[in-house]
């Protein structure tokens, strides 16, 4: 409790802090001396903001700590808990997701395709009410080509001609009619031909201009290999309820591709992608989509790391300006210690190297030091004082 | 790099941090601040959608004001490489 006076006190010994201290405790420590049940006077006051900036500094990381090494220890302890439940998957309805350890190791590795790439969309708010809207957009998206909804083909060589017979179940199901498939089929240049409809299900294609099989056969071909609609690379889109809202969940990913189509929300889509976030929205967004993910792993299997530790490693892994996966290709292999690198995998190759290019090492980091058996610079270690001697 | 088509300001999105280039007397000053050369800063690309949006150029300083999960929002920089 804090009466005007102090309250105004308070905010003024908060601003000075500013520069200081990060936003979030100073807004705690605001929040706890108003809930205080005593009021408090001016002397408390300035005793507790003492305090607070006391175990502030004495929180924070000494120079020359090796941060990441504890890190390392930190995610890796937890990680061994993991090890026995690799490969697990839990189904988000039909779709299956890449979870624990191989998801973990996807993300440090940076591969360019995760093993399960997976969208969730956000629709915008006349959509994201309506199940039918959103069903609509996630039939739009969904990648269709002919052969998924033909049932089976027949070549009529006497005729030269193509009759293609359709599925209606996979027709109502991606939400396709036969004269999108027709409006498809016209887009393509395959010669002179006429577009005939006997029945409800069936097309037939006959050339006027093919004079052998082969031609017939690619084309026959081309026809199946037809998009009618969707982004390339979502193969499924299923709508799900989330909160208060319906959104969409794709099985595959293509950032790039729903760019511009109407009714979602660019602004909040959600992609596993670490490399199409990083063409697209730029290395900060890789960072920030690398700790949630780290983090999203370690949280699903109840697993309590810090975030800093997590911050770290996305910090490292996106340093450069590009994404680098912490191994052989990436941190590790570009460092610039010759006996760190070879310390690490394939070691012949890299001293050969090394003694060919006349490389120098300068013994600055931790493994190579102890390689040799020189004390590591870290902590107290890592301050260089030279004493100049005086003559008396 | 891919998208030339398509235009999009990815600085929309809600991954993506507040970006700004620095001018040169604020750019000194940072580094004068903290005592170190602008390629000790991380890096950022030329070519990053965000620094094409934004438009930095090689040897501009960006700042980014990034939401922490442990202090609010915090301000880091970026130097931007050619590339």
């Amino acid at each position: 409790m804090l009466s005007e006076e102090m309250e105004k006190y308070l905010e003024e010994r908060i601003s000075q802090l500013r520069d200081q201290i990060p936003d979030t405790a100073l807004q705690k420590l605001k929040d706890s001396a108003k809930g205080y049940p005593v009021e408090l006077t001016k002397e408390e006051i300035d005793k507790i903001v003492e305090l607070v900036v006391e175990d502030y500094k004495n929180s924070l990381i000494n120079p020359g700590e090796a941060i990441g090494i504890v890190a390392a220890q930190s995610i890796g302890e937890p990680g061994t808990q993991m090890t026995l439940r690799t490969f697990h998957y839990a189904g988000v309805r039909e779709l299956n997701v890449t979870l624990g350890l191989p998801r973990l190791i996807e993300i440090v590795d940076a591969r360019k395709v995760p093993s399960t790439p997976m969208m969730t969309i956000y629709l915008e708010d006349e959509y994201k009410g309506s199940k039918e809207k959103a069903t609509e957009i996630a039939r739009k998206l969904e990648y269709t080509k002919v052969e998924n909804v033909v049932d089976y083909t027949n070549i009529d060589m006497a005729s030269m001609s193509i009759e293609i017979h359709f599925d209606g179940d996979m027709l109502r199901d991606k939400g396709v009619s036969i004269d999108d498939v027709e409006k498809a089929i016209k887009k393509l240049k395959i010669g002179e031909y006429t577009i005939d409809k006997p029945d409800e299900l069936t097309l037939v294609i006959t050339f006027s201009n093919l004079d052998n099989i082969t031609t017939l056969f690619k084309a026959r071909e081309r026809i199946l290999s037809t998009k009618i609609k969707g982004v390339k690379g979502i193969k499924r889109a299923i709508v799900k309820k989330s909160g208060d809202e319906y959104v969409i969940i794709t099985d595959g990913s293509n950032l790039e591709g729903i760019i511009g189509i109407k009714g979602i929300d660019f602004k909040r889509v959600e992609t596993n992608s670490l490399h199409e976030v990083e063409s697209v929205l730029g290395i900060e967004a890789a960072r920030e989509l690398i700790s949630r993910e780290i983090k999203k792993v370690l949280d699903d299997q109840g697993l309590d790391v810090d975030v800093r530790h997590i911050e770290l490693v996305s910090e490292i892994m996106t340093r450069t300006g590009e994404v680098r996966q912490i191994g052989r290709h990436g941190v590790t292999g570009e460092k610039t210690s010759v006996l760190a690198r070879a310390a690490f995998e394939v070691t012949v190759k890299h001293l050969l190297d090394a003694s060919a290019r006349g490389d120098v090492e300068e013994f600055k980091g931790v493994v190579e030091n102890i390689i040799i058996g020189q004390p590591i610079k870290l902590g107290t270690g890592m301050v260089e004082l030279l004493m100049t001697p005086t003559s008396r | 790099m891919r998208s030339a088509s398509k235009k999009l300001d990815p600085t929309i999105h809600d991954l993506v941090p507040k970006h700004e280039v620095l001018s040169v007397e604020e750019a000194y000053t940072v580094l004068k601040q903290l005592g170190i050369g602008p390629e000790q800063l991380p890096w950022l690309k030329a070519t990053d959608p965000v620094a094409r949006a934004i438009g930095a150029k090689p040897g501009d300083i960006v700042k980014i004001t990034r939401k922490s999960r442990t202090g609010g929002e915090i301000v880091t920089y970026r130097y931007v490489i050619s590339g």
